[in-house]
């Protein structure tokens, strides 16, 4: 796990810093953005917009959408609790919904990586629009760390980060 | 079907397409650059793949039911066996038994191009016209 002294990858993909988001052509396709990070956890939100309703009725937004938002804060807790970056895939994801997420509300996720083993990163998280007491879905998933050969988007970053060739 | 997939916002965001060629409701997902999460590889971001198999659930839920009223999801758990694009996605269902209270339990299979799915899901959704 990374500890504060070494949270290093804070640089790349702490709040106000895009690349997070801006190299995964989905997250910036929904709009989402990274609200904070710290070692083993991030906070993302995904504004409200009116193509992400999944029902006409309740105005609510899609379930997926939601599972989006939480597997995109997952992956980014998760290398937010890497000492080295390396390859993250999602293995399996878990999210039960508590209630509907209440509709014209920016939605946030907040997911803390708590346990990462060689191959393998843990993660909970939760989602809300009014604040993290009361949260409208939770989550469950775990990680595959340096599963992708050939490298991946994160591993690009970083080396673009540090200035070295890609 | 394509009636109510057109009145879902964001099975249009998504780019879902209604298969029934064979016999049964299936869902088509065209691979695009607005899907991606990784673009090295690349391959469909994983909350994609988990959203593209709600919707796939509900859609069947629609057309079994009778009803254009959409489901309430409760949960659903999402295993990825291994990273998917760049073809379109395609998701059919695989069983469908219905518990009491209007609680129906799903698994979901995702399948692409090559046959191989990129991931399963199990969903537990509410029946629209269960009072809960």
């Amino acid at each position: 796990m990374a500890t504060n002294q070494q949270y290093a990858l804070g640089a790349l993909f702490g709040p106000g810093n895009v690349d997070m988001t801006s190299h995964t052509p989905h997250a910036r396709y929904m709009g989402m953005r990274v609200v904070e990070t710290g070692p083993g956890f991030a906070v993302m939100t995904l504004p409200y917009r009116p193509e992400l309703i999944g029902d006409p009725v309740r105005k609510v937004v899609f379930g997926g959408a939601i599972t989006t938002l939480l597997d995109q804060a997952s992956g980014l807790a998760v290398a937010c609790a890497l000492d080295v970056l390396r390859a993250i895939a999602t293995v399996d994801l878990r999210v039960d919904y508590l209630r509907a997420a209440a509709p014209g509300f920016d939605l946030f996720a907040r997911v803390d990586c708590y346990k990462v083993t060689r191959n393998v990163a843990f993660v909970r998280g939760i989602a809300y629009e009014h604040g993290p007491d009361d949260p409208f879905a939770s989550c469950l998933g775990t990680f595959m760390l340096g599963a992708n050969r050939g490298g991946t988007a994160f591993e690009e970053l970083v080396r673009r980060g540090r200035g070295e060739p890609s | 079907m394509s009636v109510v997939l057109d009145s879902i916002p964001y099975a249009r965001f998504l780019g879902v397409e209604v298969d029934r060629t064979g016999g049964i409701l299936e869902c088509v997902l065209p691979f695009r650059e607005e899907i991606i999460g990784n673009p090295i590889l690349p391959a469909i971001h994983g909350g994609v793949i988990g959203a593209f198999l709600e919707l796939t659930a509900l859609l069947r839920l629609i057309d079994e039911s009778g009803t254009d009223r959409v489901a309430k999801p409760i949960n659903f758990a999402i295993d990825y066996l291994r990273s998917a694009g760049p073809t379109a996605a395609r998701a059919g269902m695989a069983r469908r038994p219905y518990a009491p209270g209007g609680i129906g339990q799903r698994k979901i299979l995702g399948v692409n191009a090559q046959a191989r799915g990129p991931g399963t899901r199990r969903a537990t959704l509410i029946r629209p016209d269960h009072r809960g």
